[in-house]
């Protein structure tokens, strides 16, 4: 399988082979190979427009796949839908964060699956579960689980909206810049709260620009460029340069596309 | 170095457990009374004004107009006749409630009553029918304007504003063709007449209000003991018993003020709560039990934060945007019986005028935001009675009409801008 970073120690979870997708005339993904491991965090980067959204959105469902495979746990799966998504274990946090400001962060990691006996909302065990998995993450910013996320800081609400992820038996989180609008303290426990997700068992995707970012937590560096993947490499076999050049050039030295594809898009 | 950085982080774990058990310390630590006062006056600070500046106006302009009509403003018959008038107000506020919720509004709200109540008259004067399948049909109605209104906004994507207004000029003409031109219809079928007329016996009042108020102290208690048990966020006891002697006391005050005999002559005696209260108590808790405690209260405050949320976490928004409208404009058509209950009669210009501007001027006032997400059903309640007292005092006042439509217009207009800071100060404070 073209999967150069067989280095990888975790279980596959999701394995994507040869997956398309155009809108229209525009050709966004070429032939996409990707493999997620558990335990394992792999960032994915790439410059504006490399296909990076595009990509998380097929394995969200929320946009179809035009061909290609979808592997889930050794089986092969159809993901029509964020609903199929979700069912399998795949959870993905977006950039805008998807939080409801008007909600506390209970009831925002447990919304539109809350538990309830009969009619009623059981919020003791929500609040119990929530209180759970927060601590397992150990977040440890979070002065009440009874706050309005609108009374939150940027990183504290990030960090809802991961455990919010890691709150669902998922195995796969996804995330879309974590850390792009924090300061340096609160990227710093975002960053650890993506480890311990990592070692909590979850596979996880980090979509980062921020190269000190992709280097400090991940396993694995996927990069993309103009819609095919360059390379998939272990981050202790590549430096910061290369995977710079990997995003801008597609290729860096023997890495990377061959000469006459990287080319050719431009 | 960077794998020296995940392999630093098994070791941290044992504390970092913790660190996060301490950090829930807040919650979990017995709140004193101090702390949960600084708490509530912190949020307070932060634009979370909840019911205060409904109470604070209550209080002033009853105050107010007691001063200026000191006879007559606090008389027992004018009290019984406050609640009365706050009755159709109250209930059209409420359904406007769930509407406002999700940041969207229902102009046709008022006329929605108006013609419900007209669909009413006629089935019982003209069609000889029972009053509760009038009722039933006047509700039913209501459902069908809400459920158009509901489809326009939600699968069409027309603005309410625009769709609502297009049906508040259109309803009315719908009264006129029900009622006749410039015609009324008298109402005179006794359960109905009853509903804003009649008051419950003196012995069951009492019953109800000892009944509500245990219950709600209950409610609370064994709510409180159980989040305590589990070690869950609760509120320090004395608080939730000063709530609770709150409520008890405005109970069982109103219920007092309501039993006394208010018969202008000595010769009859007309005591005893109006039975439109326990209809709207009723409405309050049903609808406080729907918005708070169910799934589809979580999703309607859920879809009012932030709808793309609400979206992405799997929640139907379209029909959530549909159901608001539908639980509006029905209890616009309860409220539409009710005010046809309290003039005996429906007119052509039943629901027009200034029905909505009250309307939505309770929600408002009670404390529900125009900008969606915030409110309860009991601001329908605190606000409906602010705008009884406003409508009664000028009454008694014997202010002229344009004076009365300008005073009405500005309160509307105070409370909005204080929805609007409170609203600004919200996401100021949230960083």
């Amino acid at each position: 399988m073209a999967d150069p970073g067989t280095a990888g120690t975790g279980e596959p979870v999701l394995r994507l082979t040869g997956l398309n997708k155009s809108f229209g005339p525009v050709h966004v993904l070429h032939d996409v190979d990707l493999t997620l491991r558990l335990g394992e965090v792999t960032a994915l980067v790439g410059d504006n427009g490399a296909g990076k959204s595009t990509l998380i959105k097929c394995i969200a469902g929320i946009h179809p796949i035009d061909s290609g495979t979808i592997e889930f746990d050794g089986r092969q799966v159809q993901i029509g839908s964020p609903r199929d998504a979700a069912a399998l274990g795949i959870e993905v946090v977006y950039q805008d964060l998807a939080l409801a400001d008007n909600l506390d962060i209970v009831q925002n990691m447990f919304l539109g699956r809350e538990r309830r006996r009969g009619l009623v909302l059981d919020e003791d065990s929500m609040e119990e579960a929530a209180r759970e998995t927060l601590a397992r993450l150990s977040v440890r910013t979070v002065k009440s689980v009874r706050q309005q996320v609108a009374s939150l800081s940027g990183g504290q609400r990030q960090t809802v909206a991961i455990a919010k992820a890691a709150l669902w038996e998922s195995k796969v989180v996804i995330l879309d810049e974590p850390t792009a609008a924090l300061g340096v303290a609160q990227t710093r426990q975002v960053l650890d709260l993506v480890r311990r997700l990592a070692d909590t068992g979850h596979a996880v995707v980090l979509i980062s620009h921020n190269m000190n970012d992709v280097f400090e937590v991940a396993d694995e560096i996927t990069a993309l460029y103009l819609g095919r993947v360059a390379a998939q490499v272990r981050r202790t076999d590549v430096t910061h340069g290369q995977v710079v050049e990997l995003i801008t050039a597609g290729r860096s030295g023997d890495l990377g596309l061959a000469p006459a594809t990287a080319a050719e898009n431009i | 170095m960077g794998a020296s950085m995940s392999t630093d982080i098994p070791k941290g774990k044992q504390p970092a457990v913790k660190l996060a058990d301490s950090d829930f310390a807040s919650d979990r630590r017995e709140h004193d009374v101090r702390s949960s006062v600084a708490d509530y006056w912190a949020r307070v600070r932060a634009g979370d004004l909840g019911a205060i500046p409904a109470i604070l106006g209550l209080a002033g302009l009853i105050a107010l107009f007691a001063a200026l009509r000191p006879d007559t403003f606090l008389s027992t018959g004018n009290v019984a006749n406050l609640f009365t008038q706050a009755l159709p107000y109250t209930i059209l506020a409420m359904g406007l409630v769930f509407v406002l919720l999700l940041g969207e509004i229902d102009l046709s709200a008022g006329v929605t009553s108006g013609v419900c109540g007209a669909v009413m008259a006629k089935l019982i004067v003209d069609a000889g029918q029972p009053w509760y399948v009038a009722v039933l049909v006047a509700i039913g109605t209501g459902l069908v304007i809400g459920t158009s209104i509901g489809w326009l906004v939600a699968v069409l994507r027309i603005p309410s504003f625009v769709v609502t207004l297009a049906l508040f000029l259109g309803l009315q003409g719908v009264t006129l063709k029900l009622i006749g031109e410039g015609g009324t219809v008298p109402v005179h079928d006794n359960v109905i007449v009853a509903l804003a007329n009649k008051n419950m016996p003196i012995w069951l009042g009492w019953t109800a209000a000892v009944v509500c108020a245990a219950g709600y102290g209950a409610s609370q208690f064994l709510r409180w003991r159980r989040q305590r048990t589990r070690g869950l966020a609760a509120k320090p006891v004395q608080i939730v018993a000063a709530r609770v002697a709150v409520v008890a006391l405005v109970l069982l005050v109103g219920t007092y003020l309501l039993s006394l005999d208010r018969a202008p002559s000595p010769l009859i005696t007309l005591a005893g709560v109006p039975w439109g209260v326990p209809l709207v108590a009723v409405l309050l808790i049903a609808a406080t039990f729907l918005l708070g405690r169910t799934a589809y209260g979580r999703h309607v405050y859920a879809v009012g934060g932030n709808a793309e949320a609400a979206r992405r976490a799997g929640i139907n928004v379209t029909r959530i945007r549909v159901s608001v409208f539908m639980i509006g404009s029905s209890l616009a058509a309860i409220s539409g019986v009710v005010a046809a209950s309290r003039l005996n009669s429906v007119a052509t210009e039943s629901g027009g005028g200034n029905t909505l501007l009250l309307g939505v001027g309770a929600a408002v006032i009670g404390g529900t935001s125009l900008f969606g997400g915030r409110g309860r059903a009991r601001d329908a309640v605190l606000g409906g009675l602010v705008i009884a007292v406003i409508d009664n005092g000028l009454g008694l006042l014997g202010t002229k009409a344009y004076a009365n439509y300008l005073i009405t217009g500005g309160v509307l207009l105070l409370a909005a801008s204080i929805d609007a800071i409170a609203s600004r100060r919200r996401s100021a404070t949230g960083r």
